[in-house]
């Protein structure tokens, strides 16, 4: 069940690629033509339209008042902010991990905000500007678990949830590996703590944060892969939003605003002894 | 617990409330157009046209062969790609759902119709009825009772079919609970509360259809 749906999902996805593929190539001067006036664009709408994760603390999520908020949301606000003049002058559109990239081929948004792993395949798709966050993808077991690294997992069960690095890295580098997926993070917590799999891979930061709320757990000191870069997302070929964003990155580095929003959002979620220069990237300086 | 969940409830009804807002409204408008939709392709495909066939079948089969979700994922995203033409989400999940309610809503009119004895269309043309009249006074109102009970199995069908829409953007019911559920881990009280709403929205709809179908199948 859970299979079908996500290659049903994938199915338009690839046909969407593919045939977006093929009108760059034909009209490859049209992109320069059409990103030289596009923070006009913006202007003129008065309005940035974003991408971001409602469900995803404390990246993008709904606090108790209904607002929209978190550590991504939160940088989208500034955006406005800076570009219109007033923080309010954002649209957030709720995005899925699986509908991130086609809402920005479509035109539907200017901007993904929601916690987009950079890997080379989604660079083919989109244009990433420099990174907000670092992440690496780690594994959560059970305290009482004979799990001691990753090579145990081999012959286990591996929780993932579907179309997340953890997925996409495992499936390609261990195929063999026995994974059961699930649609959602809070899924994919649910069935480690049920004991339907042995271990759980995720990007680190939301094993600490569930790991500091729920004892009995610990997290696995090696890493699935190098830690990679987490940035936000502009549609392929817009250069002049993403020199825009970097350059607005650059200048909130310097007011070490990611720091405060760390501190307002992420902090309160891992352990104490965790720097906040090993998950943000204060000013987009730094690639992977 | 038992009071903090009912709290978080509580604070969160005027949220599951917007939620519940946009599923209700996308339903119950797709409902509405499937229905008149669907009795539209039904009377047509009983006229035995040749070439109207041909074009209701391909329809048709477009939406038994390509899932809901396809359909929605290639007109909100496959159309501003192709063609520049960029429709809102809630109305994409509108325009999907009711495209494809119409087609089973209208094969349920196209068989209750087929159903009837053929004495019944020749005894109204022989009184001089014509073809709207025909329709209107004899074939559907008895095609009605054979329709109904199917009818709303699609319109039930319909409501639930309605929270894929959350993949274009739209925030309904379930997607909210899901915002929920991942600040609070709340999800058994959460899910219990969309068990609810789902179960008495459907349940008087099937409740009806029952009654429905036992009184005429007395009569």
């Amino acid at each position: 069940m859970k299979t079908a749906k996500s290659s049903l999902l994938l199915l338009p996805l690839l046909g969407l690629a593919l045939l977006a593929g093929c009108n760059k190539t034909e009209e490859p001067t049209k992109p320069a033509a059409t990103s030289a006036s596009y923070l006009e664009k913006i202007k003129a709408r008065d309005k940035l339209i974003v991408g971001v994760f409602t469900d995803k603390p404390p990246f993008g999520f709904v606090n108790e008042a209904g607002r929209y908020v978190g550590f991504d949301t939160d940088i989208g606000r500034q955006f406005a902010k800076d570009l219109l003049g007033d923080e309010n002058k954002v649209e957030f559109v709720a995005v899925e991990p699986a509908s991130r990239i086609p809402f920005l081929q479509s035109d539907k948004v200017d901007l993904i905000l929601a916690n987009m792993t950079v890997t080379p395949e989604r660079k083919e798709a989109v244009e990433f500007t420099n990174p907000n966050l670092k992440v690496a993808v780690q594994a959560l077991v059970p305290q009482a678990s004979s799990v001691k690294n990753l090579d145990d997992l081999a012959t286990r069960t591996t929780i993932v949830t579907t179309g997340t690095t953890a997925d996409i890295w495992l499936t390609k580098n261990h195929p063999d590996w026995k994974l059961l997926k699930f649609e959602k993070n809070s899924e994919s917590l649910q069935a480690l703590a049920n004991g339907r799999g042995d271990a759980y891979a995720q990007d680190n930061l939301v094993l600490f944060s569930w790991a500091k709320q729920n004892p009995g757990y610990r997290v696995l000191t090696q890493t699935l892969g190098a830690e990679a870069p987490i940035a936000p997302a502009v549609k392929k070929g817009n250069i002049e939003l993403r020199d825009w964003v970097n350059v607005e990155l650059a200048k909130l580095g310097e007011e070490k605003f990611l720091l405060k929003l760390y501190d307002q959002y992420v902090r309160k979620e891992l352990s104490d002894d965790t720097k906040p220069e090993s998950v943000i990237v204060e000013g987009g300086k730094w690639q992977g | 617990m038992a009071s903090s969940g009912l709290e978080l409830l509580w604070v969160s009804l005027p949220q599951l409330g917007k939620g519940a807002a946009q599923t209700l409204s996308i339903s119950f408008l797709s409902i509405a157009i499937s229905t008149v939709g669907g009795v539209l392709y039904g009377v047509l495909r009983t006229l035995n046209s040749t070439w109207l066939n041909a074009i209701l079948r391909v329809y048709l089969e477009l939406f038994r062969a390509i899932p809901v979700l396809v359909w929605l994922y290639l007109l909100f995203f496959g159309l501003p790609i192709f063609f520049g033409l960029s429709i809102p989400s809630f109305w994409c999940a509108v325009l999907v759902l009711s495209l494809w309610g119409a087609s089973e809503v209208g094969e349920v009119v196209r068989g209750a119709l087929h159903s009837l004895p053929r004495g019944q269309r020749e005894a109204g043309l022989s009184i001089g009825l014509d073809g709207p009249q025909l329709y209107g006074y004899v074939l559907l109102p008895q095609a009605l009772k054979r329709m109904t009970p199917p009818t709303i199995n699609v319109y039930t069908r319909i409501i639930k079919t309605s929270s894929l829409a959350v993949l274009i953007g739209v925030v309904d019911v379930i997607k909210v609970g899901q915002q929920i559920i991942e600040r609070t881990y709340e999800s058994v009280l959460i899910y219990g509360a969309l068990f609810l709403f789902f179960f008495f929205i459907c349940y008087p709809l099937s409740a009806a259809s029952r009654v429905l179908e036992r009184r005429w199948t007395q009569a």
